[in-house]
């Protein structure tokens, strides 16, 4: 008896498998690739590789930033100070939370609870949109005191006990909100297309088009949204609690 | 070689499905299939055919520089329009030709090729590269519609955050055009990391992929940083940001620092795979082991990372601090070594080879003496003292022609003959192949060494005007540039001739070693591989190409018609499920 059972059962799953994974290659294997997991591994080698030019292209900001403060260290002092702290606090709570969302998701997807990874992924998005309100509020209190990118500079008033009209008399100021905006922008723009991005995979996943054994997409798209959230973690410090 | 056109569909009859019946020209014909194809191979024409167009219009820019520059005062046109031309030349041949070229468009056909894959790791991404850069072409031509673009290529601030309107659509074309470098790198990596076929190890791959392999990196690690150069630059155009304009309390020496951090990497991006393909040239036509493949493959590594650590070298003369321009200088010396590593070992390659001067060959022997001189001249300049005096002179131009024209562009033009029948699967003309070269290579030197002698004697670079004693050189000068044109298009014509009158091409016309000769039809199939191969040697181990020479090691490609042979024990048979795709 045990010995039938022995010769028996590895046989039949070993071909089911073998049909099962075949089956899965018409859905989701592109033509050139050998395996899944050659296709999972390039996708993910692929992405790292990305989020490497993501962070030169941020490089070059950083550097500017260090040449600039390095040079007028008062300035960007006082004018770190007229940015509030609070919220960009607040600001960095939300981005490391709808990181650990979208880590919740790669895991619930990988053990194959599909709606719960998408409502996750919802979650993430919408933490993300929190983000971007409250970015909003920042730079129009800044935009209604005339604190502008570059050439249009015009600082007056004061709010919450910041005196935005002192920053006049700093020759450098106006390179500090430069630097400011700018950075802030190219996060926010990535930030949003994330946003899109985790859109798209979300949709995908509502409409059952991942499972346990195919979600590169989703641990991707985390990726990405890490190094959103890791930029992040830098400018918090760099800007506002210089 | 008459012999060896015959054959070209021999042995291809037996072993294929539905969708192996056709070439890659013939499946999926179509004006609006070839716009979406996701095979590397039509996007590597498509490339060919957008660079050539760019190159025609850059080179015609560069002859209508030297006419201006062949007696002094105005000869064809004014001084404003002078700058803008010398502009545009360098613009579009260093971002829209030199950058992508070899990559683009050879790397693009042969690189799935020789390590033995069906495509690379994403053809959608490749396809969309194709898309990005000519939407960076479109923008170019905005930028040459709205006009005033005469910054030099460099677009040294604070005078490109003022000038002219154009500025704007060209710094824009740069930033965009970037991302098709970025995603052509990116797909490389991925493609030689994980596509490699069964046996097909590190130590196998072709030197071809080793350069690309090399550029790559580069391209992925530098490009991001010209991108945020570029916005910035956008930005203090639009906003006045005020991070490079002095007026603004911005520093123009950090342009400079930024600028060359890209641009320095970047001639390494237009370099490197021209040494990859020298080595395949060198090699097959010399049939010959390579010599030294381990120190050519490291060396092209050694050569991205080193380059990364000199960008300082062109701003000597631009306030940066001594130690700096010190530190700059010697690590530039640095560079000479894995470059005269490589120049050692082709010449050793060929020592007691059996050289076959074919076009091809004759391409790589011009790149191996004008690069040489390129290589010396940098070295010149690269010394601290000696660059204050030759700084901004024409011995730069001359310098950076012989790496770039003399080096980039002799390899490209020798690399397209040597794949031509695999692309095409036509031969081009012989003779008139040598003639080009003679001409090529007579018109370059004529053009630029009268250059360097120019930059010594102090004939400043990018001058609308100069004074009586340098006339005559100026006129040799441009003389030797209607040579030079005059062989590259004689190249053109002799190309599109063949094309379509041209001998149909044997499969291995070369009898070379490497995949895409030895396991691909004359005219590769739309998967390129049959069966996929099993590589089972070096791509250089003539000794043991048995399928190519069989057995006596002697063959100069006229002796026998080739098999796609079939690898001894099976390779994962995946045929099937390519033909659904």
């Amino acid at each position: 008896m045990a010995t039938d059972t022995t010769t028996e059962t590895p046989a039949a799953p070993a071909q089911t498998e073998v049909d099962h994974h075949h089956e899965e290659h018409l859905s989701h294997l592109q033509h050139h690739f050998v395996s899944s997991e050659q296709q999972f591994d390039s996708a993910k080698l692929g992405m790292w590789l990305f989020l490497i030019t993501e962070v030169l292209l941020f490089s070059g900001m950083f550097v500017a930033y260090a040449v600039f403060r390095q040079w007028h260290p008062e300035t960007f002092s006082v004018a770190s100070q007229t940015l509030d702290w609070h919220l960009g606090g607040l600001n960095t709570v939300v981005l490391l939370a709808s990181s650990f969302t979208i880590a919740l998701a790669i895991h619930y997807i990988q053990k194959g609870e599909t709606m719960r990874s998408f409502w996750l992924q919802i979650t993430t998005i919408s933490l993300a949109g929190v983000f971007l309100v409250i970015k909003y509020f920042e730079y129009t209190a800044k935009f209604e005191h005339g604190v502008f990118p570059g050439a249009m500079f015009d600082p007056h008033g004061t709010a919450h006990g910041v005196d935005y009209g002192a920053l006049a008399s700093y020759a450098y100021a106006p390179q500090f909100f430069s630097i400011y905006f700018v950075m802030t922008g190219i996060h926010g723009f990535h930030v949003v297309v994330g946003m899109i991005l985790i859109g798209w995979i979300a949709s995908r996943t509502y409409r059952g088009h991942f499972n346990s054994e195919y979600y590169t997409h989703i641990e991707l798209s985390g990726l990405y949204w890490h190094l959103v959230d890791l930029v992040w973690i830098f400018l918090f410090p760099l800007l506002y609690l210089v | 070689m008459d012999s060896a056109t015959k054959g070209a569909e021999v042995g291809h009859e037996e072993h294929h499905d539905e969708a192996h019946d056709q070439n890659y020209l013939q499946y999926e014909p179509g004006i609006w299939n070839w716009l979406t194809t996701k095979d590397h191979k039509k996007i590597g024409i498509m490339y060919a055919v957008s660079l050539a167009v760019v190159f025609l219009v850059a080179g015609v820019l560069a002859l209508m520089v030297r006419t201006e520059l062949v007696s002094q005062g105005e000869t064809i046109m004014d001084a404003d329009t002078y700058n803008q031309v010398f502009t545009m030349h360098g613009i579009l041949m260093v971002f829209l030709f030199l950058v992508p070229s070899i990559p683009a468009i050879l790397g693009n056909f042969v690189l799935p090729l020789q390590i033995g894959a069906k495509d690379v790791a994403f053809p959608r991404l490749n396809l969309a590269s194709w898309y990005v850069y000519m939407i960076g072409a479109i923008m170019t031509c905005a930028a040459l519609y709205f006009g005033g673009v005469d910054t030099g290529w460099t677009f040294y601030t604070p005078y490109s955050s003022t000038t002219g309107g154009g500025v704007l659509w060209m710094t824009s074309a740069i930033f965009v055009s970037g991302f098709a470098s970025i995603f052509t790198g990116l797909n490389f990596i991925v493609t030689i990391h994980k596509m490699r076929a069964p046996g097909m190890t590190w130590n196998r791959l072709p030197l071809f992929i080793w350069g690309l392999y090399a550029t790559s990196i580069v391209q992925v690690l530098a490009t991001p940083v010209i991108g945020i150069t570029m916005l910035l630059l956008i930005l203090e155009r639009t906003l006045g940001i005020g991070i490079f304009d002095p007026a603004l309390g911005g520093d123009p020496v950090l342009f400079q620092h930024f600028f060359w951090f890209y641009s320095h990497p970047a001639v390494y991006i237009m370099i490197l795979p021209a040494f990859g393909i020298m080595s395949e040239l060198i090699a097959t036509f010399s049939r010959q082991r390579i010599f030294g493949y381990r120190a050519i493959a490291l060396s092209s590594v050694a050569i991205a990372m080193l380059g990364f650590l000199v960008w300082g070298h062109h701003m000597f003369v631009s306030g940066q601090s001594a130690i700096s321009s010190i530190i700059f200088s010697l690590i530039t010396y640095l560079i000479g070594i894995p470059s005269g590593i490589k120049v050692f070992n082709w010449v050793a390659t060929m020592y007691r080879g059996s050289i076959w001067l074919q076009t091809p060959m004759l391409y790589a022997l011009s790149f191996l003496f004008l690069f040489t001189i390129g290589g010396f001249t940098g070295i010149m300049v690269g010394v601290l003292a000696v660059d204050v005096h030759l700084h901004d002179t024409y011995y730069v131009v001359g310098h950076f022609h012989y790496v770039m024209m003399g080096g980039s562009v002799m390899a490209l033009l020798g690399g397209m003959h040597y794949w031509w029948p695999k692309i095409t699967g036509r031969m081009y003309n012989e003779t008139l192949g040598k003639i080009a070269v003679f001409l090529i290579f007579v018109g370059f030197n004529a053009t630029f060494f009268t250059q360097l002698v120019l930059g010594a004697k102090g004939m400043p670079r990018r001058y609308y005007d100069y004074v009586e004693r340098f006339e005559a050189l100026h006129q040799i000068s441009t003389y030797g540039s209607y040579i030079l044109g005059a062989g590259l298009f004689l190249v053109l014509f002799y190309g599109l001739y063949s094309l379509f009158y041209g001998e149909k091409a044997s499969a291995n016309p070369w009898a070379a070693a490497t995949l895409e000769w030895t396991n691909v039809a004359a005219l590769p199939d739309p998967h390129n591989f049959v069966r996929t191969p099993l590589v089972t040697r070096g791509p250089y181990d003539f000794h043991l190409a048995d399928e190519v020479f069989g057995g006596d090691g002697m063959g100069d490609g006229a002796t026998k018609t080739l098999d796609v042979p079939e690898p001894a024990p099976a390779a994962p048979e995946t045929a099937e499920e390519s033909s659904k795709a």
